[in-house]
């Protein structure tokens, strides 16, 4: 029990810090209020620190706690820089006009206590081997967002978006439930590594295929992959941009996760995955690729622009999913593949969604208009240097240019699909980079090149200087992080590694190659 | 001494950002002069006599263990003179481009300074990451150059530019994994990298010639489509005359010079040692492709109007014959080949100098415009027939010996000729239709001087008034100093040097090529091995079927 508990240490650090939160967040006093947010980035670092001394799970791949909880606590303390202070600006100035307080309308501390909530549950799916563990921690993850893309702002278009990413997600929820419950129906065992024992045993029957093809189905919802990333984009552009950063990187890592663990289920053996799995995953990557990167060309608006993109990158991600662990060697392993491109993707992507919120427009100084169309963003090198080359350089990396983080993220992608053989997967992932290329240009030439409108108001830097740093930091671990390529690729090799040689060990004959590979 | 010398464009760049606007031209001349002295310490310390051997290597591990970074640099002969080049182009341009740009100085001058490092890095990169790096991070300066310098359509030109570069190295990058993988899994450990996750080009250029013939063809398709998108070569040219016509002189320059050299290089560096097998099968496909890419584009230079999209247009032709000395696949064409990219990094880049001189004071560039400037400007028509001249192919200038290698190389290239040797899957079809094209080039080339410096002076309007200053924008003369009728010395120092080695390479070539006979043996040895094995089985292939028919 207690040895469970070690593995459950992050999750609990952030539970206490929630219950903290949501008190603290509902005092009378302004300072108090204030305090929930550095409760909370305190509560998110000790996560981190926790983490990283996770001890080895169990199930399909124990290896991975230290490295994927780590990861989500990183990314989503620097998230917290970016979303700290936007929710109730409003209400707290009225209140500092003079207004009384009013509990009921404080929503500060509940977004905090929700954020990390939803953080929580992308730790679960990481150390889960139960499928009902797997769903009640997609669903902590996703349930805290609905509610946090209607509080993030006081706009009623905040609402529609969190209405309709509420029935789509309960959709998502539901398809994959019936998976799971088919899953269960196949092999009588809830565990999967007992899922993974029955199917290396007694083959794979059709019940079984239909089971996986719907939970995988249902999951990419969570990480808005074709055909269920017809949310994506309406859902990010009215929800507030620091939330859009953190739908961009939570649900897809939680997804992914938990993709990981479905398709373990099956292994990757000898010829890669079973035929029927990876043909639907063949079609979910490219169809993901090109129609996220053929609908961002069509848009103006950076906040659709990042979210169809968002959901090219899923697909881009999905290669490594089809490659696999191959036999272990840090450029074929597509899982590691995965985790590594899941803690770039986050890194750029808070840099390119921070830029935005850094500058504010408007009238109205409590609700202000964050950076929105390519329009907005024209002369932002020039305006404010700082925000608008954090910004190039995140769009740049998110681009996959050499030297920065992105590019070798997507060089894992790239050798571990040839090294599974999945070359007219790789070349499409190629092609896909190209086209990519066309809307980040148009970013970046917008804050490069254009002049300012005259006419236009010029915006101010945001008093919530949390936002600029996250966006700096993030801009500059682009270009610092590649010099820890070695060591961050093998950290993420090794957090797969282990889980690989578990899974390849139940197949019969398989034992001996592997068990060397696996020490590394 | 190689890092040094990539490291000082870099310093200069951040150095230039960094200062105060007015200071930017000082420091940036001052920059690429450090890094213009650099290269020439280089070419003196190499050792001219072992040109073959990779020299001054230097690799440093960024992140140790399976999977770090690696940077490996050096330099054998042909990539110390593309680098010498390089060097020699980056001060002119700079110095060239004083009174062109008088807004933003500052990011004109250290995105231009910083352009040079990724560029000489291609060339002394030995490790396909470095090598990618540098390759793909010349996109970003050029692209900020076009984008922000350029003139009226520099948006589309950049982009197009960006878009098509980048798509066709994606494909360049899948094929380099391709074989990092297969050295990795598909061979057995050897203690000297093989079986084992290597980028060292040494080690993929060993194990990549042992991939079966299909697995080389389709890697070849993917080098070729970066490659030959960089050259550019018939039918993916059509960013290159956009991206010269819409960018600035300096730009244009680069471009010309190096940039285009970095795609030829790649072929000649990756294409041909690594695939031997495919390049043997697929050199002839190759051939006609660079004899379309000649006739075709020489064609389309006939019907220009803009001297500047003429001159980018004569490029494609230019660089056609460049890659069909390249696929002759003999020793003559490919030395001819890498002379030619010399050659034309010389003449082509001082022709756009000319040209974008004419531009800083008419702001023209049609030739229905211009016409006659020999009466005006003695001095600038005299630069501009030398290097038409050395262009076109003159004996006695530059561009000629070049030119005679390639298609000699293609011309003997036929299994049929075997005078003097010489063998290839190319042939005397080759050679005469390409040299065709020289005529083309000829007839284009002297058609454009016969209109704008000889024949009835004509001007625009508005300039060449009474006052004897052909320089009629008060605004810009009041900027920089009023740029003289004729070339000003600045101007005539910077094409002067260029016209001078022009003039050396073409009296005396040898000093050019007998350093290029070992690396370019050196680098055919592969191809050599595969015909010499194809050649008696094809023949043993031809008395199987006779005794068939028997």
């Amino acid at each position: 029990m207690t040895e469970k508990l070690a593995i459950l240490h992050p999750e609990i650090a952030l539970f206490i810090t929630t219950c903290v939160v949501m008190i603290v967040g509902l005092s009378r006093s302004v300072g108090a209020r204030r305090a929930s947010a550095w409760i909370t980035a305190a509560g998110t670092l000790t996560a981190l620190g926790l983490a990283l001394r996770s001890p080895e799970g169990f199930g399909l791949l124990p290896g991975m706690l230290a490295y994927a909880k780590a990861m989500i606590a990183g990314v989503g303390f620097l998230l917290l820089l970016v979303m700290a202070g936007a929710v109730d600006r409003g209400y707290e100035a009225r209140l500092l006009r003079g207004e009384t307080f009013d509990p009921i309308r404080a929503t500060r501390g509940e977004f905090y206590a929700f954020f990390l909530f939803s953080l929580m549950g992308v730790m679960l799916c990481a150390g889960a081997d139960d499928l009902i563990w797997l769903f009640l921690a997609l669903e902590l993850v996703s349930l805290p967002t609905y509610i946090m893309v209607a509080i993030s702002s006081s706009r009623l278009r905040a609402q529609e978006a969190a209405v309709k990413y509420f029935f789509l997600g309960a959709m998502g929820a539901a398809t994959f439930l019936y998976g799971f419950a088919l899953l269960y129906g196949a092999a009588g065992t809830t565990s999967l590594s007992g899922i993974a024992t029955t199917f290396a045993a007694s083959g794979i029957g059709p019940l079984a295929y239909a089971g996986l093809i719907l939970s995988i189905l249902g999951v990419c919802f969570k990480i808005a992959a074709v055909p269920m990333h017809f949310y994506t984009a309406d859902v990010y552009e009215g929800a507030a941009t620091p939330v859009s950063a953190y739908l961009a990187f939570a649900p897809k890592t939680a997804g992914f996760l938990a993709l990981m663990l479905i398709v373990s289920t099956v292994g990757w053996h000898d010829g890669g995955l079973p035929e029927p799995v990876r043909v639907t995953l063949w079609v979910i990557a490219a169809l993901t690729m090109t129609v996220g990167n053929v609908l961002a060309t069509l848009q103006t608006s950076v906040k659709r622009i990042l979210a169809y993109s968002s959901v090219a990158h899923s697909g881009y991600m999905l290669v490594g999913l089809i490659a696999g662990p191959g036999d272990g060697g840090v450029f074929q392993n597509g899982l590691a593949a995965i985790l590594f491109y899941l803690l770039c993707y986050g890194v750029m992507n808070v840099g390119a969604f921070a830029a935005l919120t850094c500058i504010e427009r408007g009238q109205n100084p409590d609700d202000p208009n964050d950076l929105e169309t390519l329009d907005d963003l024209k002369g932002l090198c020039a305006t404010r240097p700082l925000v608008g080359w954090a910004m190039v350089l995140s769009v740049l990396s998110l681009l996959g240019m050499p030297v920065l983080l992105g590019f070798f993220a997507k060089l894992l992608l790239f050798s571990s699909g040839i090294a599974a053989g999945e070359i007219v997967l790789v070349v499409v992932l190629g092609l896909n980079s190209a086209i990519a290329a066309f809307y980040y240009l148009r970013i970046i030439s917008s804050a490069m090149f254009e002049t300012p409108d005259a006419r236009r108001d010029g915006g101010r830097l945001t008093p919530m200087r949390g936002r600029v740093l996250a966006c700096v930091v993030s801009g500059a671990a682009v270009l610092v992080l590649p010099l820890l390529f070695g060591p961050l690729q093998r950290a993420s090799s090794r957090a797969v590694s282990t889980g690989q040689s578990a899974a390849i060990g139940e197949r019969p004959g398989g034992t001996q190659a592997a068990s060397p590979e696996a020490g590394r | 001494m190689l890092l040094a010398t990539l490291l000082i464009p870099v310093v200069a760049a951040l150095a230039v950002a960094a200062a105060p606007a007015d200071q930017a031209r000082r420091i940036a001349g001052a920059g690429s002069l450090a890094f213009f002295g650099a290269t020439l310490i280089l070419g003196a310390m190499f050792d001219w006599s072992r040109s073959a051997e990779f020299q001054m290597a230097s690799w440093f591990a960024l992140s140790a263990g399976e999977g770090g970074v690696t940077v490996g640099l050096a330099v054998d002969g042909v990539s110390t003179m593309l680098i010498l080049l390089t060097g020699l182009l980056a001060p002119l341009c700079v110095f060239g481009s004083f009174t062109a740009v008088s807004d933003r100085p500052r990011t004109f001058f250290a995105w231009l300074i910083a352009l040079q490092a990724p560029m000489a890095g291609v060339f002394m990169a030995r490790d396909i990451i470095t090598f990618y790096f540098c390759f793909e991070f010349t996109l970003i300066p050029m692209f900020v150059l076009i984008a922000l310098f350029g003139s009226s359509n520099r948006r589309a030109a950049s982009v197009k530019f960006f878009l098509y570069t980048f798509t066709g190295s994606m494909m360049t990058l899948a094929g380099l994994v391709y074989i990092v993988w297969f050295n990795a899994t598909r061979l057995a450990p050897d203690g000297a990298g093989a079986g084992a996750w290597t980028f060292a080009i040494d080690t993929l250029m060993r194990a990549s010639r042992s991939m079966s013939g299909s697995e080389q063809a389709w890697v070849l398709l993917a080098m070729m489509a970066g490659f030959a998108v960089k050259t550019p070569l018939f039918p993916v040219h059509t960013w290159l005359p956009l991206a010269h016509t819409e960018a600035p002189t300096a730009g244009s320059v680069v471009l010309a010079g190096v940039l285009l050299k970095l795609g030829t290089y790649g072929l000649y560096r990756f294409v041909l040692p690594f695939v031997p097998e495919a390049v043997v099968a697929w050199a002839p496909l190759i051939g006609v492709i660079c004899v379309i890419g000649i006739l075709y584009a020489g064609l389309i230079c006939w019907v220009q109007r803009d001297v500047k999209k003429l001159v980018a247009y004569s490029s494609v032709s230019h660089l056609g014959f460049c890659v069909l000395g390249l696929f002759a696949l003999n020793a003559v064409g490919s030395a001819g080949s890498v002379l030619y990219m010399i050659n034309h990094g010389l003449s082509t880049g001082a022709l756009f100098f000319c040209i974008g001189m004419i531009y800083e004071r008419y702001h023209t560039r049609s030739m229905q415009e211009l016409g006659g400037l020999a009466a005006r400007m003695p001095v600038w028509a005299f630069f501009m027939v030398f290097f038409t001249l050395s262009s076109v192919g003159l004996p006695g200038l530059n561009g000629f010996i070049g030119e005679i290698m390639c298609l000699m190389g293609a011309f003997q290239s036929g299994a049929t000729w075997g005078v003097g040797g010489t063998s290839g899957p190319l042939g005397p079809w080759f050679g005469g239709v390409a040299a065709t094209g020289m005529i083309v080039s000829a007839i284009y080339l002297l058609y454009m001087v016969g209109k704008v410096v000889f024949g009835p002076l004509k001007e625009p309007h508005g300039h060449g008034g009474a006052h004897g200053h052909g320089h009629g924008h008060a605004k810009d003369a009041g900027a920089h100093g009023a740029l003289p009728v004729d070339l000003s010395k600045r101007e005539i120092a910077v094409l002067t040097p260029l016209a001078a080695l022009c003039l050396v390479l073409g009296l005396y070539p040898v000093i050019a090529l007998r350093p290029l006979e070992a690396p370019v043996a050196a680098n055919l040895a592969a191809v050599e091995a595969v015909r010499s094995v194809v050649a008696p089985a094809e023949a043993l292939a031809g008395v199987e079927a006779e005794g068939a028919g028997r």
